[in-house]
This record gives C-alpha cells, sequence and structure tokens, in this order.
C-alpha cells in the first residue's frame, strides 16, 4: 500500500477540489493526520476553535448538551465533510459539542496556521472562502429546512 | 482537657451514669448489637453496650467478632450514625384534610414534643459529622425549628478511640482520633493489668452538673497515661489516608478524568455510601394521600444523589450516567461542599467504604485522581 | 379557608393557604393564577424569587413569581401544565386553596442596573420570572438607559402576555419578538432569539443584560451579548434544577458548588460559565 501524502488525501474533498498543487501544499502544511476513537470528544461547546477536521472515514455528530435532555444531535458529518467552522472568525469559540460517533480518520488543520497563510496569500483566501461559503449556504438551507418540522402534524404544539 | 476535670470511673460502677442521666430526665441512645452489627438504639445499662465485642472492618466487609476482653467499646462505627436523630429517615411535614367540598379543612403539623436524649458513645469523628450536618441544616437563611428542636437538649458523652478500624481515616481528615471539644463528658476506656475503668473528662457546665451523681474519683497521673497511651494507639493504627494536599482543588481540575469512568465500571449506584454517610443530608419531599384525595400528609425522606430521579428536570435526569452520580456525589463530600457550606462534608469515618457492596474506597479514588491530575482534560 | 396555624413559628416546610383569586389562561397549556392569603397578609418578594406551589396531596413544584413586586398584596404566578403538580395547579377554580412556600432563591440585581442600558431576553414561559423584574424597571423608568425586551417563543400561539407587551412600549420598553415558525398573518420577526441581539440598539459599554428561557438557548443568548460586547459579568441568568425543599436542605438543586434555591436561581454569568460546559454537572 503506497503511503499518500496529505495532499491527496484531501485533494478529493469538495472544501478544496481544484486548488493548485502549490495551494494544496500550503494548506496541507497546516495539517496532520488525527484518529478518533468512537465516542471520543472532538471539540467542546465554549472553548477555544484552534483547529477544524476533514473526515477521511468515520462520522462525526454534532451536539448541544441540553441538562434533563442529554445531548442533542444537530447534524451528522461524514467522509469528506469539514467539521467546525468557528476557527474562521471571531470569537474562534466553539458554538456546540462534537463527537466521533465510530471510530474516525480525520486530517486537522491548525487555524491560526491557515488563517495566516490566507492573509499572506489573499488568492489562497478567497479560494477557499469560496468554497466555504458554498458548504456553509449548502447547510445553511438544509437547516432551514429541518427547522421547518415538515414530519409534525399541522396545528401540533 | 485540663487536668482538673480528670475522673476515673470504674466498670461496675459505670451503671450510675446511666442512673445518672435518667434521673436529669434523658433517654438514653448508644450502641448495641443487633443483626450482627453495632447499631445505636434506646439503651438503660452497661450490659446493653456491645460488650466484649469488636468489629473488622474491610472495603465491602464488615464482621463482629467476639473480644478476649469485657470492653463495653472496642469497636468503631457501624452502619447507623447519629444522623437518623438528627435528620430522621421519615419526618411528616404536615398533614392536611380536605372537606367535603374538596376545600382545605385543616392543616397540621406534628407535635414537637420528644424525649429528651442523651448520645452515649459518640465518636470524635461523629462529633465533627453532627457539627457539619448542624451547619447544613441550622445554618442556612432558612432553618427549620423542627431541626432546632431536634437538637436542642441533646447530652453527648462522646468515647473516645482507643483502636482504629480497618476502614478509618479521621487522622488524615483532622476530625480525630481524639475529640477534645463538642460534647458534655468524654469516657476513654482503660483495661490494664486486671484493672477495667473509664477516665471521664467534663466538656461543659451540664456536663459537670451530672457528676455529682456519678460514682467518681479523681484521675491520677498513670490513669491519665494509660488513657492517653489508649488514644495515641487509635492514632497510630488508622486502616487508611486520605491523600495529603488541597483535594477541593484537585477536584475541580479532574472533571474530566477518566478514573471517574473507571469507577463507574465498579459502582453499582446502590446509594449504600449515602445511607450509611453521617452527613449525607439529602431528602425527597413528597405528598401522599388516601385513596378519595381527603387526607393528605407530606413527608420529608431521605434520598440518594445515586437514583436516577434524584436529578430529574423537563423529562430526564441531569445525571443519567453512573459516571456522573458518582462524581456528583464525591465531588460534593470532599470540593463542593466547602463552597457550599464552609467545611468539608467528609469526616474520615470510613462507613462509605466499609459498606460499599464492591468496596470502593474514596481515599483511593482520591490518589487515583492526585496520581492522574489533569488527565482527561481536552489541552492535556 | 382554615385559620393560620397558632402556636410555636411552623417554618418555612409548612404552607400558607393562599385562594386563587382569579385566573387567566395564557397559552393552551399555560395559566396565569392571582392568590391572595388568608386574612390581610400578603408576601412581599423580590423581581426573580420563586415559591414552592402545590395543590395540597399532588406534590410541590418551583413556581417563579410573575406578578408586580410593588403589589404584594396580589401573589401572580404563571404556571406551565407539565405533569401531575402542574396540572392540579393548572385546574384549580377560582376560591380554591393552594399551600405556598416562600419566597426564596437570590431575585434579578435590579438595583445595580441603575444607569444602564438593560437588555431582557426571555424565551418561553422565561418570561413569567422577568415579569415583575420589567414592572420594577418600568415603574422607575427615568433611572435606566434604554430598555429593552428580546421575546422569542415556538409560535405566536405559545407567547405570554400579548396584550401586555403594548402597554410596555407605551411606558419606554423596546420589544422585538421572535418566533420559531410561523404562518403569514404573523407580523413580527421569524428566527431564533439570538439573532435579535445583533439587530438589537444598546450601548454596550453600559448595558446589562437579564436572561431567562431555555439553557441551551441562553448560552446562545449570551454568546450572542458577548459578541455584542455585553461581558459575562454584566448578564444575569435564571437557572433551573430539581428542586423539593427550596431552603438549600434536600440537596437536589446543586449545581457545581451552589445551590439554585439560595446561590440563584439568578446567577451572574460570569460565575456560572465554567460549570455550565461540565457536562452531567
Amino acid at each position: 500500500m503506497a503511503i499518500r501524502t496529505l495532499e491527496e488525501l484531501i485533494s478529493g474533498a469538495p472544501a478544496f477540489t481544484g486548488l493548485s498543487p502549490a495551494q494544496l501544499e500550503l494548506i496541507a502544511g497546516c495539517g496532520a493526520n488525527r484518529h478518533f476513537a468512537a465516542g471520543q470528544r472532538v471539540f467542546t461547546e465554549g472553548e477555544d476553535a484552534e483547529s477544524f477536521y476533514l473526515i477521511r472515514e468515520g462520522a462525526v455528530a454534532l451536539e448541544v448538551d441540553a441538562p434533563g435532555r442529554g445531548p442533542l444531535v444537530i447534524e451528522t458529518l461524514h467522509e469528506n465533510d469539514v467539521v467546525g467552522w468557528s476557527w474562521l472568525f471571531e470569537p474562534y469559540r466553539w458554538q456546540f459539542d462534537a463527537r466521533a460517533t465510530v471510530p474516525t480518520a480525520t486530517v486537522a488543520f491548525d487555524g491560526a496556521c491557515l488563517r495566516g497563510k490566507c492573509e499572506d496569500d489573499h488568492e489562497l483566501g478567497y479560494q477557499l472562502m469560496r468554497r466555504f461559503a458554498a458548504l456553509l449556504i449548502d447547510r445553511l438551507q438544509a437547516t432551514r429546512l429541518q427547522l421547518l418540522d415538515v414530519y409534525g402534524h399541522a396545528g401540533a404544539a | 482537657m485540663s487536668e482538673a476535670s480528670g475522673y476515673i470511673v470504674q466498670r461496675d460502677e459505670l451503671d450510675s451514669l446511666f442512673d445518672a442521666l435518667r434521673h436529669s430526665g434523658y433517654t438514653v441512645l448508644g450502641p448495641t448489637v443487633r443483626d450482627q452489627a453495632i447499631v445505636y438504639d434506646e439503651i438503660e445499662r452497661c450490659a446493653d453496650l456491645p460488650v466484649g465485642w469488636t468489629d473488622s472492618q474491610d472495603g465491602g466487609s464488615y464482621r463482629l467478632h467476639r473480644r478476649g476482653d469485657d470492653a463495653l467499646f472496642g469497636y468503631n462505627v457501624g452502619p447507623h450514625s447519629w444522623k437518623r436523630f438528627q435528620l430522621p429517615p421519615d419526618v411528616r411535614l404536615f398533614r392536611a384534610r380536605r372537606g367535603d367540598d374538596g376545600q382545605l379543612a385543616e392543616l397540621a403539623e406534628p407535635p414537637r414534643d420528644r424525649p429528651r436524649y442523651a448520645f452515649l458513645g459518640v465518636r470524635s469523628c461523629e462529633l465533627h459529622a453532627m457539627a457539619i450536618l448542624d451547619r447544613v441544616l441550622l445554618g442556612g437563611a432558612h432553618a427549620d425549628p423542627a431541626d432546632r428542636v431536634r437538637r436542642e437538649d441533646v447530652l453527648v458523652v462522646a468515647v473516645q478511640c482507643t483502636q482504629a478500624g480497618g476502614t478509618c481515616f479521621c487522622a488524615s481528615m483532622g476530625t480525630g482520633p481524639t475529640a477534645d471539644s463538642g460534647y458534655d463528658l468524654a469516657l476513654t476506656e482503660v483495661l490494664d493489668d486486671g484493672r477495667h475503668y473509664f477516665v471521664l473528662d467534663v466538656g461543659s457546665d451540664r456536663g459537670a452538673e451530672l457528676l455529682a451523681r456519678i460514682r467518681t474519683a479523681p484521675a491520677g497521673a498513670a490513669e491519665q497515661r494509660a488513657a492517653a497511651a489508649g488514644r495515641e494507639r487509635a492514632a497510630a493504627q488508622m486502616g487508611r489516608e486520605m491523600p495529603a494536599g488541597d483535594i477541593r482543588e484537585l477536584l475541580y481540575r479532574n472533571y474530566e478524568n477518566p478514573r471517574w469512568d473507571e469507577v463507574a465500571d465498579r459502582c453499582l449506584a446502590c446509594g449504600n455510601c449515602t445511607m450509611v454517610c453521617p452527613t449525607c443530608f439529602c431528602t425527597t419531599v413528597e405528598d401522599v394521600t388516601d385513596l378519595a384525595g381527603e387526607h393528605v400528609e407530606r413527608h420529608q425522606r431521605w434520598d440518594s444523589c445515586f437514583t436516577i430521579d434524584y436529578s430529574h428536570i423537563h423529562g430526564g435526569a441531569v445525571r443519567s450516567s453512573t459516571r456522573s452520580r458518582y462524581r456528583q456525589w464525591m465531588t460534593h463530600k470532599l470540593a463542593t461542599w466547602v463552597d457550599q457550606f464552609g467545611t468539608s462534608g467528609c469526616v474520615g469515618c470510613g462507613r462509605c467504604i466499609t459498606w460499599c457492596p464492591v468496596g470502593i474506597d474514596i481515599t483511593e479514588e482520591a490518589r487515583a485522581i492526585r496520581e492522574s491530575d489533569g488527565d482527561g482534560h481536552p489541552n492535556a | 379557608m382554615p385559620a393560620p396555624p397558632e402556636g410555636p413559628d411552623p417554618g418555612p416546610m409548612v404552607p400558607v393557604p393562599f385562594a386563587v383569586e382569579s385566573k387567566r389562561q395564557e397559552t393552551a397549556d399555560t395559566w396565569t393564577l392571582e392568590l391572595s392569603p388568608a386574612g390581610d397578609g400578603e408576601m412581599p418578594f423580590a423581581p426573580g424569587q420563586f415559591t414552592m406551589l402545590s395543590a395540597f396531596g399532588t406534590g410541590e413544584v418551583p413556581i417563579s413569581i410573575s406578578g408586580d413586586p410593588d403589589r404584594p398584596g396580589a401573589l401572580v404566578h404563571t404556571v406551565r401544565d407539565v405533569g401531575l403538580a402542574t396540572a392540579a395547579i393548572c385546574r384549580a377554580r377560582c376560591g380554591e386553596v393552594l399551600g405556598v412556600r416562600g419566597p426564596f432563591g437570590r431575585p434579578w440585581p435590579v438595583a445595580e442596573l441603575v444607569g444602564s442600558d438593560v437588555v431582557v431576553i426571555a424565551g418561553g414561559i422565561g418570561l413569567a420570572p422577568l415579569r415583575p423584574a420589567i414592572l420594577s424597571l418600568l415603574a422607575r423608568r427615568e433611572r435606566y438607559g434604554h430598555l429593552l425586551l428580546l421575546y422569542g417563543g415556538r409560535s405566536p400561539e405559545q407567547l405570554l402576555y400579548m396584550d401586555e407587551l403594548q402597554q410596555w412600549r407605551a411606558r419606554g420598553l423596546e420589544v422585538a419578538v421572535s418566533v420559531d415558525s410561523a404562518g403569514p398573518e404573523w407580523l413580527g420577526h421569524v428566527g431564533v432569539v439570538p439573532r435579535l441581539v445583533a439587530r438589537a440598539s444598546f450601548h454596550a459599554g453600559r448595558a446589562s443584560a437579564l436572561v431567562c428561557g431555555p439553557e441551551v438557548m441562553m448560552r446562545f443568548a449570551v454568546a450572542a451579548l458577548g459578541q455584542a460586547g455585553v461581558p459575562a459579568e454584566r448578564v444575569h441568568a435564571s437557572m433551573e434544577r430539581n428542586m423539593q425543599c427550596g431552603i438549600a436542605h434536600c440537596g437536589h438543586c446543586q449545581l457545581g458548588p451552589t445551590l439554585v434555591c439560595r446561590d440563584g436561581p439568578v446567577y451572574r454569568w460570569s460565575e456560572l460559565e465554567r460549570w455550565l460546559r461540565i457536562r452531567e454537572l
């Protein structure tokens, strides 16, 4: 089995499709492999958002903890999904909990490192923001649809 | 203890203490053997005490054995604590009756009068436990007069430990084995060279008043030394030890320590520890009615933070895992109690270790967390 | 109604009988009851405090007082029917007697707010414990800067006190209401309450916030306040845990090193933050 480089690992993901080899190398420079066991916490609401993750294999649940009801799963993320956006914007703090639901392999990116590279190379920054914006709009549409609670009976409280 | 207040009572004169207490209107509560354990109940004379008995205690184990001598207090603490009299297991708060029209016709609280109690055989750890419970029940802005009445007039005859039990760790908690205050009278038992007597110390005016009716003689230097030797022996024999240092801060740093998962694998959430602990004070308030809903009573009953319902809000429990419930109990006892009430909640009596069916040891858990301090923290 | 018990002080665990004077249905499952004690009694209270309320025989529940602290002769509670005890209370007819213990708890720090802008954020039935604070602030309107209520609920049918909001606007409270979902006849906002924070106008540098609602909503609302420049030291939230005695004896309401019935229900958020991050605390 050939050992694939980080660039090879991330190039297939929608977040990074179509970037030049040089750009992929810059991004990969901020990344490292990171594995999570089933049930392991990936990040916790309220803590500093220093990294984000590209799922290579496995699944991560985004959750909110409600005392008395336990963790409520908002969304599950899978292969090639990016987990975590709070590293992009101040106050760089996680808004939700994230937990690997099965053994999960990710590439973990250092948020500060990548923000720095985007500041230095605005073309890289622009290309990344375009791709991230598309992913975020996609999630927003899906969340709106989820909120409509279309399966509930009409007039139910 | 001042030398001037030292007396001795011979073993065969000790019933005069019971007589003195009875004469002054006290009902005596003290240790007695029942169901293969030493429990606290009404007693009337020395013969009711666990004469010649001792206990051997370890994690999840309590056995009574015959001693080679006839010591009256040659054991440590059993499953009962004085908490059952300070905070009884079931208290009726009030009774109400609805009339025929469904309206409230009567609302009555239970009568407050009760016997005057003398607690005989209170150990140093127990004196501290009573004081801790007093602070919880009587020290806040909304003390219940019924709790105050239960404490008024209680006369305390302490017994100084002359041996320590297998699960005792009062020395490392600063709560014993020797009591130096909080009692009206204190006894140190001495069996020495064929002699059997008690060195009696007076701790209050009320104790001093009783002296006239007890058959005492002044304690000599040799007798005082023998009593002191017994107390020192207890201090040297401690079965367990709470690790030194700031346990409160240690636990505040370690809410995500993996040790909690490890102990949760063993803990049955049975709540025995909370039942036997002399400071656990949690109660539940429940309404009880007859079938017609005409007679209503509200009761306050012992509860345990280990039950699934304990933290129930909005259709679920805040602490649904055993892990979170064990963590709650231990951090409350050793850490958050300090912030809530100004003292530690633990007196080192060891009952929780003895009566845990799987022998979980609070001192061992504290040590394990100290040794893995910081593990499980996301930034670790 | 039976005469108050004579003799020694019955203590805080024996309820005082109060009769239901009037009752108003707010939503499908929520009623506001006005109670009065035997004789000429009254129960003075501070905004944010609660009582332990029961219909005799069906258990007791902590309910925030939702009335006007300047009118202590009428004890007002807004109760949602979610179980046996609250169902019995909501079902009580006028003239029926309920048991009341209290008032208990740490109130909204209204005195600390003098001179500030005050942002009141309420979610669902969380507006009930805030109503006494709002009435208190409006009664002394000249002492405060900008006063603002951001109120959110699931749907228009589940909002409380809608008729009163107009009166509050007239008395100097800016009000913005948002629901999670609505039909076309709803002319207010649709969206989550934290989003109203970013849109609101107040001086972050001299603003304090009073927040009450489902715990998840409060966490997000406080995060939004933080982003708008209101520090956690000036945010106060009303918390809830299982409560049985109300007098810091039964142990149930422990929240870390605090007891909600005694050290709350109103907390300064900066003291609470680190404890709310611990799951199953």
